[in-house]
Protein backbone atom coordinates (compact mmCIF):
# COMPACT_ATOMS: atom_id res chain seq x y z
CA UNK A 1 0.00 0.00 0.00
CA UNK A 2 1.46 3.40 -0.81
CA UNK A 3 1.96 5.98 1.84
CA UNK A 4 -0.85 8.83 1.61
CA UNK A 5 1.27 11.64 0.28
CA UNK A 6 0.39 14.40 2.64
CA UNK A 7 1.80 17.48 4.86
CA UNK A 8 -1.09 16.73 7.66
CA UNK A 9 0.83 16.90 10.52
CA UNK A 10 4.13 16.12 9.23
CA UNK A 11 5.67 19.67 10.03
CA UNK A 12 5.49 22.34 12.93
CA UNK A 13 5.57 26.19 13.35
CA UNK A 14 7.78 26.48 16.48
CA UNK A 15 8.93 30.08 16.55
CA UNK A 16 7.89 33.59 15.10
CA UNK A 17 9.43 36.32 14.82
CA UNK A 18 8.61 39.98 13.85
CA UNK A 19 10.00 43.32 14.08
CA UNK A 20 7.88 46.56 14.80
CA UNK A 21 6.15 47.77 12.04
CA UNK A 22 6.50 50.82 10.84
CA UNK A 23 4.54 53.24 8.34
CA UNK A 24 6.10 53.63 4.87
CA UNK A 25 9.44 54.92 5.05
CA UNK A 26 9.49 54.98 8.77
CA UNK A 27 12.22 52.12 9.46
CA UNK A 28 15.34 52.97 10.80
CA UNK A 29 16.80 50.31 9.72
CA UNK A 30 17.65 48.65 6.11
CA UNK A 31 15.35 45.99 4.65
CA UNK A 32 18.22 43.34 5.11
CA UNK A 33 19.05 44.18 8.74
CA UNK A 34 14.78 44.12 8.95
CA UNK A 35 14.98 40.69 7.85
CA UNK A 36 17.86 39.42 9.81
CA UNK A 37 16.03 40.98 13.20
CA UNK A 38 13.16 38.98 12.34
CA UNK A 39 15.04 36.24 11.66
CA UNK A 40 17.02 36.05 15.09
CA UNK A 41 13.62 36.74 16.72
CA UNK A 42 12.11 33.57 15.46
CA UNK A 43 15.16 31.72 16.28
CA UNK A 44 14.90 33.13 20.07
CA UNK A 45 11.16 32.65 20.41
CA UNK A 46 11.84 28.49 19.85
CA UNK A 47 15.22 28.31 21.66
CA UNK A 48 17.02 27.45 18.58
CA UNK A 49 20.98 28.53 18.01
CA UNK A 50 20.72 30.71 14.39
CA UNK A 51 23.27 28.80 13.58
CA UNK A 52 21.70 25.76 13.05
CA UNK A 53 18.84 26.70 10.24
CA UNK A 54 19.52 25.03 7.64
CA UNK A 55 17.41 26.38 5.14
CA UNK A 56 14.77 30.01 4.01
CA UNK A 57 11.86 30.07 2.17
CA UNK A 58 9.96 33.23 0.69
CA UNK A 59 8.03 34.83 -2.10
CA UNK A 60 6.94 37.69 -4.24
CA UNK A 61 10.76 37.89 -4.96
CA UNK A 62 11.71 38.91 -1.78
CA UNK A 63 15.02 40.75 -2.11
CA UNK A 64 16.97 39.31 1.09
CA UNK A 65 18.66 36.40 -0.67
CA UNK A 66 19.31 33.31 1.20
CA UNK A 67 22.71 32.47 0.85
CA UNK A 68 23.54 36.05 1.85
CA UNK A 69 21.46 35.52 4.98
CA UNK A 70 23.22 32.36 5.37
CA UNK A 71 26.54 34.08 5.48
CA UNK A 72 25.35 36.59 8.06
CA UNK A 73 23.77 34.23 10.28
CA UNK A 74 26.77 32.20 10.41
CA UNK A 75 24.72 29.24 9.08
CA UNK A 76 27.10 25.69 9.09
CA UNK A 77 25.21 23.99 6.02
CA UNK A 78 22.94 25.72 3.42
CA UNK A 79 20.47 22.57 2.31
CA UNK A 80 17.32 24.72 0.96
CA UNK A 81 16.33 27.92 -0.27
CA UNK A 82 13.38 28.06 -2.40
CA UNK A 83 11.41 31.27 -4.12
CA UNK A 84 7.41 30.86 -4.64
CA UNK A 85 6.74 32.40 -8.02
CA UNK A 86 4.41 35.22 -8.30
CA UNK A 87 4.64 38.66 -6.83
CA UNK A 88 2.39 40.33 -3.75
CA UNK A 89 0.97 37.92 -1.10
CA UNK A 90 -0.21 35.11 -3.22
CA UNK A 91 2.88 32.95 -2.41
CA UNK A 92 2.63 33.49 1.13
CA UNK A 93 1.40 30.47 2.53
CA UNK A 94 2.93 28.69 -0.91
CA UNK A 95 6.10 29.23 0.92
CA UNK A 96 5.33 27.75 3.80
CA UNK A 97 4.51 24.83 1.33
CA UNK A 98 7.75 24.27 0.05
CA UNK A 99 9.33 24.86 3.49
CA UNK A 100 7.31 22.16 4.62
CA UNK A 101 7.77 19.51 1.92
CA UNK A 102 11.60 19.87 1.77
CA UNK A 103 11.35 19.40 5.46
CA UNK A 104 8.75 16.55 5.30
CA UNK A 105 11.15 14.92 2.76
CA UNK A 106 14.20 14.74 3.98
CA UNK A 107 16.00 17.96 2.55
CA UNK A 108 16.35 20.13 5.39
CA UNK A 109 16.01 20.19 9.19
CA UNK A 110 14.92 23.91 10.13
CA UNK A 111 13.68 26.35 7.94
CA UNK A 112 13.02 30.11 7.92
CA UNK A 113 9.65 31.54 6.42
CA UNK A 114 10.04 34.72 5.74
CA UNK A 115 9.42 38.34 4.19
CA UNK A 116 11.08 41.48 4.67
CA UNK A 117 9.93 44.79 3.21
CA UNK A 118 10.52 48.51 3.14
CA UNK A 119 8.64 50.36 0.87
CA UNK A 120 10.71 53.59 2.29
CA UNK A 121 13.28 52.15 0.28
CA UNK A 122 11.23 50.03 -2.72
CA UNK A 123 7.73 51.07 -2.68
CA UNK A 124 5.47 48.19 -3.84
CA UNK A 125 3.15 48.30 -6.76
CA UNK A 126 3.65 51.91 -7.77
CA UNK A 127 5.42 53.84 -9.34
CA UNK A 128 7.09 53.26 -13.19
CA UNK A 129 9.35 50.31 -12.40
CA UNK A 130 6.67 49.16 -10.61
CA UNK A 131 3.93 49.15 -13.14
CA UNK A 132 6.76 47.92 -16.22
CA UNK A 133 8.11 51.30 -17.99
CA UNK A 134 10.81 53.01 -17.63
CA UNK A 135 10.21 56.69 -16.46
CA UNK A 136 11.33 59.10 -19.31
CA UNK A 137 10.43 61.78 -21.40
CA UNK A 138 7.90 59.54 -23.87
CA UNK A 139 7.35 56.35 -21.89
CA UNK A 140 6.15 53.22 -23.42
CA UNK A 141 4.41 50.12 -22.10
CA UNK A 142 3.75 46.36 -22.93
CA UNK A 143 2.44 43.50 -22.33
CA UNK A 144 -0.56 42.94 -20.06
CA UNK A 145 -0.06 46.10 -18.84
CA UNK A 146 -0.33 48.04 -21.53
CA UNK A 147 -3.86 46.94 -21.75
CA UNK A 148 -4.82 48.97 -19.04
CA UNK A 149 -2.22 51.85 -17.82
CA UNK A 150 -2.72 53.82 -21.37
CA UNK A 151 -6.47 53.80 -19.99
CA UNK A 152 -5.78 55.27 -16.20
CA UNK A 153 -5.94 51.81 -14.54
CA UNK A 154 -2.63 51.71 -13.11
CA UNK A 155 -2.37 51.17 -9.53
CA UNK A 156 -3.39 47.65 -7.59
CA UNK A 157 -6.46 49.40 -6.21
CA UNK A 158 -7.69 50.92 -9.92
CA UNK A 159 -7.32 47.33 -11.19
CA UNK A 160 -8.63 44.91 -8.60
CA UNK A 161 -11.79 47.29 -8.23
CA UNK A 162 -12.67 45.93 -11.74
CA UNK A 163 -12.79 42.73 -10.21
CA UNK A 164 -14.45 43.23 -7.00
CA UNK A 165 -16.95 45.43 -8.98
CA UNK A 166 -17.78 42.18 -10.94
CA UNK A 167 -17.84 40.10 -7.79
CA UNK A 168 -20.42 42.54 -6.05
CA UNK A 169 -22.14 42.63 -8.86
CA UNK A 170 -22.60 38.69 -9.82
CA UNK A 171 -22.80 37.69 -6.05
CA UNK A 172 -25.55 40.50 -4.58
CA UNK A 173 -22.59 41.85 -2.15
CA UNK A 174 -23.51 45.32 -0.62
CA UNK A 175 -20.73 47.65 0.39
CA UNK A 176 -21.70 46.89 3.84
CA UNK A 177 -20.09 43.71 3.60
CA UNK A 178 -16.74 45.40 2.49
CA UNK A 179 -17.19 47.97 5.29
CA UNK A 180 -17.47 45.01 7.77
CA UNK A 181 -14.68 43.55 6.99
CA UNK A 182 -12.78 46.71 7.11
CA UNK A 183 -14.38 47.55 10.93
CA UNK A 184 -13.41 44.03 12.25
CA UNK A 185 -9.66 44.89 11.30
CA UNK A 186 -9.42 48.41 13.08
CA UNK A 187 -11.59 47.12 16.03
CA UNK A 188 -9.04 44.00 16.55
CA UNK A 189 -5.76 46.37 16.12
CA UNK A 190 -7.83 48.72 18.99
CA UNK A 191 -6.29 45.60 21.31
CA UNK A 192 -3.01 44.85 19.70
CA UNK A 193 0.18 47.32 20.74
CA UNK A 194 2.43 46.49 18.05
CA UNK A 195 -0.89 47.28 15.11
CA UNK A 196 -0.09 50.84 13.15
CA UNK A 197 -3.60 51.36 13.87
CA UNK A 198 -3.64 50.77 17.61
CA UNK A 199 -5.27 53.87 19.27
CA UNK A 200 -6.82 54.61 15.80
CA UNK A 201 -10.66 53.25 16.20
CA UNK A 202 -12.50 53.35 12.91
CA UNK A 203 -16.17 53.43 13.08
CA UNK A 204 -19.26 53.04 10.40
CA UNK A 205 -19.30 56.68 10.29
CA UNK A 206 -15.47 57.18 9.57
CA UNK A 207 -15.74 54.75 6.94
CA UNK A 208 -18.31 56.14 5.00
CA UNK A 209 -16.95 59.55 5.24
CA UNK A 210 -13.80 58.41 3.62
CA UNK A 211 -12.40 59.45 0.29
CA UNK A 212 -13.01 56.88 -2.98
CA UNK A 213 -9.96 55.68 -4.15
CA UNK A 214 -11.50 53.60 -6.72
CA UNK A 215 -15.36 52.44 -6.70
CA UNK A 216 -15.80 50.36 -4.46
CA UNK A 217 -12.83 50.97 -2.92
CA UNK A 218 -13.00 53.69 -0.03
CA UNK A 219 -9.68 54.91 1.50
CA UNK A 220 -10.39 52.07 4.29
CA UNK A 221 -10.72 48.96 1.99
CA UNK A 222 -7.06 49.09 0.72
CA UNK A 223 -4.39 48.17 2.72
CA UNK A 224 -1.55 49.93 4.75
CA UNK A 225 2.22 50.30 3.58
CA UNK A 226 4.69 49.64 5.88
CA UNK A 227 8.42 48.84 6.56
CA UNK A 228 8.73 45.55 8.51
CA UNK A 229 9.65 42.33 8.64
CA UNK A 230 8.36 38.52 9.71
CA UNK A 231 9.51 34.96 10.32
CA UNK A 232 8.71 31.52 11.31
CA UNK A 233 10.29 28.38 11.69
CA UNK A 234 9.19 25.00 10.54
CA UNK A 235 10.59 21.72 11.71
CA UNK A 236 9.46 18.18 11.58
CA UNK A 237 6.46 17.77 13.99
CA UNK A 238 8.33 14.64 15.48
CA UNK A 239 10.90 17.21 17.28
CA UNK A 240 7.98 20.03 17.60
CA UNK A 241 7.57 19.40 21.39
CA UNK A 242 11.52 20.24 21.88
CA UNK A 243 10.77 23.77 21.50
CA UNK A 244 9.85 26.29 24.21
CA UNK A 245 7.02 27.61 22.73
CA UNK A 246 3.67 25.44 21.89
CA UNK A 247 3.78 24.46 18.56
CA UNK A 248 1.13 25.12 15.59
CA UNK A 249 1.11 22.13 13.04
CA UNK A 250 0.63 22.40 9.69
CA UNK A 251 -2.92 20.51 9.17
CA UNK A 252 -2.66 21.20 5.13
CA UNK A 253 -1.37 24.11 2.83
CA UNK A 254 -2.27 24.48 -1.09
CA UNK A 255 -1.50 26.76 -3.85
CA UNK A 256 -1.84 27.33 -7.34
CA UNK A 257 -4.76 28.60 -9.49
CA UNK A 258 -7.67 27.92 -11.59
CA UNK A 259 -7.31 27.45 -15.16
CA UNK A 260 -6.15 30.59 -17.46
CA UNK A 261 -5.97 32.46 -14.29
CA UNK A 262 -2.99 35.26 -16.18
CA UNK A 263 -5.11 35.69 -19.38
CA UNK A 264 -4.02 39.16 -20.06
CA UNK A 265 -6.73 41.96 -20.66
CA UNK A 266 -8.79 40.75 -17.76
CA UNK A 267 -9.94 38.21 -19.70
CA UNK A 268 -9.66 34.79 -17.40
CA UNK A 269 -12.61 32.41 -18.21
CA UNK A 270 -13.35 32.65 -14.31
CA UNK A 271 -12.82 36.56 -13.68
CA UNK A 272 -14.38 37.39 -10.76
CA UNK A 273 -13.09 35.12 -8.53
CA UNK A 274 -10.27 35.55 -5.65
CA UNK A 275 -8.86 32.46 -7.59
CA UNK A 276 -9.19 29.90 -4.44
CA UNK A 277 -11.73 27.39 -5.64
CA UNK A 278 -9.46 24.82 -6.66
CA UNK A 279 -6.68 25.49 -3.66
CA UNK A 280 -9.38 25.33 -1.26
CA UNK A 281 -10.71 21.83 -2.23
CA UNK A 282 -7.01 21.03 -2.01
CA UNK A 283 -6.65 22.40 1.03
CA UNK A 284 -9.63 20.89 2.63
CA UNK A 285 -8.76 17.35 1.23
CA UNK A 286 -5.47 17.61 2.77
CA UNK A 287 -6.55 18.62 5.77
CA UNK A 288 -9.85 16.62 6.10
CA UNK A 289 -11.65 18.85 7.44
CA UNK A 290 -14.57 20.80 6.89
CA UNK A 291 -15.12 24.80 6.38
CA UNK A 292 -17.16 24.43 9.66
CA UNK A 293 -14.55 23.47 11.91
CA UNK A 294 -12.27 26.30 11.32
CA UNK A 295 -12.01 28.31 14.19
CA UNK A 296 -10.65 31.53 13.44
CA UNK A 297 -9.57 33.23 9.80
CA UNK A 298 -6.59 35.54 8.55
CA UNK A 299 -7.03 36.53 5.45
CA UNK A 300 -5.08 38.82 3.01
CA UNK A 301 -6.36 42.23 2.39
CA UNK A 302 -5.24 43.59 -0.47
CA UNK A 303 -8.85 45.10 -0.57
CA UNK A 304 -11.91 44.23 1.40
CA UNK A 305 -13.70 43.10 -1.66
CA UNK A 306 -10.72 40.32 -2.09
CA UNK A 307 -11.58 38.77 1.32
CA UNK A 308 -15.19 38.92 0.31
CA UNK A 309 -13.90 36.32 -2.57
CA UNK A 310 -11.73 34.61 -0.53
CA UNK A 311 -14.19 33.43 2.39
CA UNK A 312 -16.98 32.50 0.29
CA UNK A 313 -14.33 30.22 -2.46
CA UNK A 314 -13.05 28.55 1.52
CA UNK A 315 -16.87 27.43 2.10
CA UNK A 316 -18.00 29.97 5.04
CA UNK A 317 -20.91 31.28 3.03
CA UNK A 318 -22.69 30.26 -0.45
CA UNK A 319 -23.29 32.69 -3.24
CA UNK A 320 -26.03 34.97 -2.23
CA UNK A 321 -25.35 34.85 1.29
CA UNK A 322 -22.59 37.34 1.66
CA UNK A 323 -24.45 40.44 3.23
CA UNK A 324 -25.85 38.11 6.06
CA UNK A 325 -22.69 36.30 7.04
CA UNK A 326 -20.08 39.58 6.75
CA UNK A 327 -21.15 41.63 9.83
CA UNK A 328 -19.17 43.12 12.10
CA UNK A 329 -20.61 40.91 14.83
CA UNK A 330 -19.60 37.80 12.97
CA UNK A 331 -16.04 38.82 12.10
CA UNK A 332 -15.20 40.16 15.64
CA UNK A 333 -13.21 37.61 18.26
CA UNK A 334 -14.18 36.47 20.23
CA UNK A 335 -17.47 35.09 19.91
CA UNK A 336 -18.37 35.97 16.26
CA UNK A 337 -19.08 32.85 14.29
CA UNK A 338 -16.17 33.70 12.41
CA UNK A 339 -13.42 35.88 13.67
CA UNK A 340 -11.53 37.77 11.05
CA UNK A 341 -8.05 39.09 10.99
CA UNK A 342 -7.67 38.72 14.99
CA UNK A 343 -4.58 41.05 14.99
CA UNK A 344 -5.91 43.95 12.82
CA UNK A 345 -4.66 42.18 9.57
CA UNK A 346 -3.17 44.18 6.27
CA UNK A 347 -5.75 46.68 6.78
CA UNK A 348 -4.92 47.96 11.06
CA UNK A 349 -2.27 45.93 12.38
CA UNK A 350 0.73 45.60 8.98
CA UNK A 351 0.73 45.33 5.44
CA UNK A 352 3.60 42.15 5.84
CA UNK A 353 2.61 40.39 2.39
CA UNK A 354 0.51 37.64 4.62
CA UNK A 355 3.68 36.80 6.88
CA UNK A 356 1.87 38.75 10.03
CA UNK A 357 -0.93 37.07 9.28
CA UNK A 358 0.87 33.79 9.64
CA UNK A 359 2.03 34.56 12.68
CA UNK A 360 -1.15 35.59 14.20
CA UNK A 361 -2.71 32.24 13.09
CA UNK A 362 0.07 30.81 14.91
CA UNK A 363 -0.76 32.65 18.08
CA UNK A 364 -4.16 32.14 18.07
CA UNK A 365 -3.29 27.85 18.14
CA UNK A 366 -0.86 28.80 20.85
CA UNK A 367 -3.47 30.88 22.83
CA UNK A 368 -1.20 34.17 22.73
CA UNK A 369 -3.31 36.85 20.86
CA UNK A 370 -4.38 39.81 22.00
CA UNK A 371 -7.84 38.95 20.53
CA UNK A 372 -7.74 35.30 21.74
CA UNK A 373 -10.28 32.79 20.58
CA UNK A 374 -11.44 29.99 23.13
CA UNK A 375 -10.26 26.78 22.09
CA UNK A 376 -8.96 27.56 18.84
CA UNK A 377 -7.67 24.65 17.93
CA UNK A 378 -7.35 25.16 13.99
CA UNK A 379 -6.62 28.95 11.84
CA UNK A 380 -7.22 29.67 8.25
CA UNK A 381 -4.54 31.47 7.14
CA UNK A 382 -5.22 32.57 3.15
CA UNK A 383 -2.26 34.36 0.68
CA UNK A 384 -3.80 37.04 -2.16
CA UNK A 385 -6.58 37.20 -3.10
CA UNK A 386 -7.07 37.83 -7.27
CA UNK A 387 -3.38 37.64 -7.90
CA UNK A 388 -1.94 34.15 -9.54
CA UNK A 389 -0.99 31.79 -8.23
CA UNK A 390 -2.69 32.06 -4.68
CA UNK A 391 -1.88 29.90 -1.55
CA UNK A 392 -3.90 28.58 1.80
CA UNK A 393 -2.49 26.86 5.26
CA UNK A 394 -4.54 25.46 7.57
CA UNK A 395 -2.85 24.94 11.09
CA UNK A 396 -3.76 23.16 14.10
CA UNK A 397 -3.00 22.93 17.64
CA UNK A 398 -1.65 20.10 19.58
CA UNK A 399 -5.57 19.18 20.24
CA UNK A 400 -5.57 18.54 16.20
CA UNK A 401 -2.76 15.76 16.62
CA UNK B 1 -9.34 71.52 -27.43
CA UNK B 2 -9.26 67.71 -25.78
CA UNK B 3 -8.06 65.16 -28.47
CA UNK B 4 -7.87 62.31 -25.59
CA UNK B 5 -10.09 61.44 -22.90
CA UNK B 6 -7.45 60.91 -20.46
CA UNK B 7 -4.41 63.61 -20.75
CA UNK B 8 -1.24 62.92 -22.73
CA UNK B 9 1.80 61.44 -20.61
CA UNK B 10 0.81 58.57 -19.78
CA UNK B 11 3.19 55.52 -21.05
CA UNK B 12 2.22 54.48 -24.40
CA UNK B 13 1.24 50.93 -25.87
CA UNK B 14 4.00 50.98 -28.29
CA UNK B 15 6.70 48.51 -26.93
CA UNK B 16 5.07 45.33 -28.50
CA UNK B 17 6.42 45.89 -31.67
CA UNK B 18 7.67 42.01 -32.09
CA UNK B 19 5.45 40.49 -29.34
CA UNK B 20 2.25 38.75 -29.82
CA UNK B 21 0.08 41.86 -28.83
CA UNK B 22 1.84 43.76 -31.74
CA UNK B 23 -0.99 42.62 -34.49
CA UNK B 24 -3.15 44.23 -32.15
CA UNK B 25 -2.46 47.92 -31.77
CA UNK B 26 -1.47 47.45 -35.20
CA UNK B 27 -5.50 46.82 -36.01
CA UNK B 28 -6.43 49.65 -33.73
CA UNK B 29 -3.95 52.26 -35.73
CA UNK B 30 -5.51 51.07 -38.91
CA UNK B 31 -9.03 52.09 -37.56
CA UNK B 32 -10.06 48.49 -36.91
CA UNK B 33 -10.30 45.89 -34.18
CA UNK B 34 -8.56 42.38 -34.80
CA UNK B 35 -8.73 39.76 -32.20
CA UNK B 36 -6.34 36.55 -32.06
CA UNK B 37 -7.61 32.83 -33.13
CA UNK B 38 -6.28 29.71 -34.11
CA UNK B 39 -5.97 28.57 -37.79
CA UNK B 40 -5.59 24.93 -36.80
CA UNK B 41 -8.65 24.50 -33.96
CA UNK B 42 -10.61 27.85 -34.53
CA UNK B 43 -10.64 28.86 -31.07
CA UNK B 44 -10.64 32.67 -30.71
CA UNK B 45 -8.02 33.05 -28.26
CA UNK B 46 -8.10 36.29 -25.54
CA UNK B 47 -5.31 37.71 -24.25
CA UNK B 48 -3.00 37.27 -26.83
CA UNK B 49 -0.41 34.26 -26.98
CA UNK B 50 2.57 32.57 -28.89
CA UNK B 51 0.78 29.43 -28.46
CA UNK B 52 -3.07 28.08 -28.76
CA UNK B 53 -4.05 27.72 -25.15
CA UNK B 54 -6.67 25.11 -26.55
CA UNK B 55 -4.64 22.83 -28.67
CA UNK B 56 -1.12 24.03 -28.71
CA UNK B 57 -1.03 25.26 -32.97
CA UNK B 58 1.55 27.94 -33.13
CA UNK B 59 -0.74 28.78 -35.79
CA UNK B 60 -2.35 31.90 -34.81
CA UNK B 61 -3.75 34.40 -36.82
CA UNK B 62 -5.84 37.82 -36.73
CA UNK B 63 -9.47 38.67 -37.41
CA UNK B 64 -11.38 42.01 -37.39
CA UNK B 65 -14.58 42.40 -35.29
CA UNK B 66 -16.78 44.51 -34.47
CA UNK B 67 -16.31 47.36 -32.07
CA UNK B 68 -19.43 46.78 -30.01
CA UNK B 69 -19.90 45.31 -26.58
CA UNK B 70 -20.95 45.46 -23.10
CA UNK B 71 -19.76 46.76 -20.01
CA UNK B 72 -18.46 43.59 -17.68
CA UNK B 73 -17.67 45.75 -15.05
CA UNK B 74 -16.42 49.51 -14.16
CA UNK B 75 -14.96 51.71 -11.98
CA UNK B 76 -14.61 55.22 -10.90
CA UNK B 77 -11.24 56.29 -10.03
CA UNK B 78 -11.14 58.94 -7.92
CA UNK B 79 -7.22 58.75 -7.10
CA UNK B 80 -4.58 59.80 -9.35
CA UNK B 81 -2.01 56.97 -9.24
CA UNK B 82 0.62 59.19 -11.49
CA UNK B 83 1.12 63.00 -11.44
CA UNK B 84 0.14 63.71 -14.86
CA UNK B 85 -3.27 62.18 -14.04
CA UNK B 86 -3.93 64.75 -10.88
CA UNK B 87 -6.23 67.09 -12.73
CA UNK B 88 -8.48 64.54 -14.49
CA UNK B 89 -9.77 62.40 -11.07
CA UNK B 90 -12.42 61.42 -11.09
CA UNK B 91 -12.82 59.41 -14.65
CA UNK B 92 -13.98 55.97 -15.20
CA UNK B 93 -12.98 52.99 -16.66
CA UNK B 94 -14.55 50.12 -17.72
CA UNK B 95 -14.21 46.64 -18.90
CA UNK B 96 -16.16 45.37 -22.15
CA UNK B 97 -16.72 42.32 -23.30
CA UNK B 98 -17.46 42.18 -26.80
CA UNK B 99 -20.63 40.93 -27.99
CA UNK B 100 -19.00 38.86 -30.94
CA UNK B 101 -16.64 37.49 -29.13
CA UNK B 102 -17.66 35.97 -25.76
CA UNK B 103 -14.85 36.28 -23.41
CA UNK B 104 -12.90 39.30 -25.00
CA UNK B 105 -12.30 41.64 -22.57
CA UNK B 106 -10.50 45.19 -22.72
CA UNK B 107 -10.27 47.78 -20.66
CA UNK B 108 -11.32 51.56 -22.22
CA UNK B 109 -12.35 54.51 -20.20
CA UNK B 110 -15.90 55.60 -20.74
CA UNK B 111 -16.56 58.55 -22.87
CA UNK B 112 -18.69 61.38 -21.21
CA UNK B 113 -19.39 62.35 -18.03
CA UNK B 114 -17.55 60.99 -14.94
CA UNK B 115 -20.31 60.72 -12.90
CA UNK B 116 -22.43 59.64 -15.51
CA UNK B 117 -24.49 56.23 -14.43
CA UNK B 118 -22.95 52.91 -15.37
CA UNK B 119 -23.89 50.07 -14.59
CA UNK B 120 -22.82 46.20 -16.08
CA UNK B 121 -24.30 45.17 -18.77
CA UNK B 122 -24.68 48.44 -20.65
CA UNK B 123 -24.52 48.47 -24.96
CA UNK B 124 -21.20 50.35 -25.55
CA UNK B 125 -19.51 51.04 -28.75
CA UNK B 126 -16.00 51.60 -29.79
CA UNK B 127 -14.70 55.18 -30.53
CA UNK B 128 -10.78 54.68 -31.98
CA UNK B 129 -8.65 57.43 -30.18
CA UNK B 130 -5.64 58.84 -32.06
CA UNK B 131 -2.48 60.07 -30.25
CA UNK B 132 0.17 61.92 -31.92
CA UNK B 133 2.77 62.66 -28.88
CA UNK B 134 6.33 63.11 -28.48
CA UNK B 135 6.97 61.76 -31.97
CA UNK B 136 5.51 58.47 -31.46
CA UNK B 137 1.51 57.62 -32.69
CA UNK B 138 -0.95 54.82 -31.52
CA UNK B 139 -4.61 54.25 -31.14
CA UNK B 140 -6.47 53.66 -28.07
CA UNK B 141 -10.27 52.05 -28.14
CA UNK B 142 -12.43 54.24 -25.70
CA UNK B 143 -16.45 53.14 -25.48
CA UNK B 144 -19.47 55.26 -25.72
CA UNK B 145 -22.72 54.08 -24.28
CA UNK B 146 -25.46 53.04 -26.99
CA UNK B 147 -28.52 55.52 -27.25
CA UNK B 148 -31.79 54.52 -26.20
CA UNK B 149 -32.72 52.86 -22.90
CA UNK B 150 -30.55 49.92 -22.93
CA UNK B 151 -33.05 47.65 -20.66
CA UNK B 152 -36.03 47.33 -23.92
Amino acid sequence: MTAERTLRHKVAIVGIGETAYFKRGQSPDPEYVLALKAILAACDDAGLDPRDIDGFSSYADDRNDAARLATSLGIKELRFSAMQWGGGGGGCAGSIANAAAAIATGQAECVIVFRALSQGQVRYGQGAAAIGYAAQAAPVIAGDMAFSVPYGAISPAQRFALKAMRFMHDHGVSQDALRAIALASYRHAQNNPRAIMYGKPLDSDGYDASRWIAEPFHLFDSCLENDGAAAVLLVDAARARDFQQPAAYLLAAAAGSGRRQAASSHSAPCYATGNFNEVARRLYAMARIEPREVDVVQAYENFTGGVAMALNEHGFFARGDANDFLTIDNLSAPNGRLPLNTSGGHLAECYMHGMNLVIEAVRQVRGQSCNQIKDANVALMISGPMVTPVSSLLLGSEATR
Amino acid sequence: MKTSYLPVGLPAPLADRQGPTAPFWKGLQDGALRIQFCRACNAVQWGPDYICNACHSLDLDWKPVEPEGRIYSWTRVWQAAQPVLEGSVPYVVVLVELVSAQGVRLVGNLLGEPLQPVEIGMPVVGVFESHEEAGTSYTLLQWRKMDGDWRC
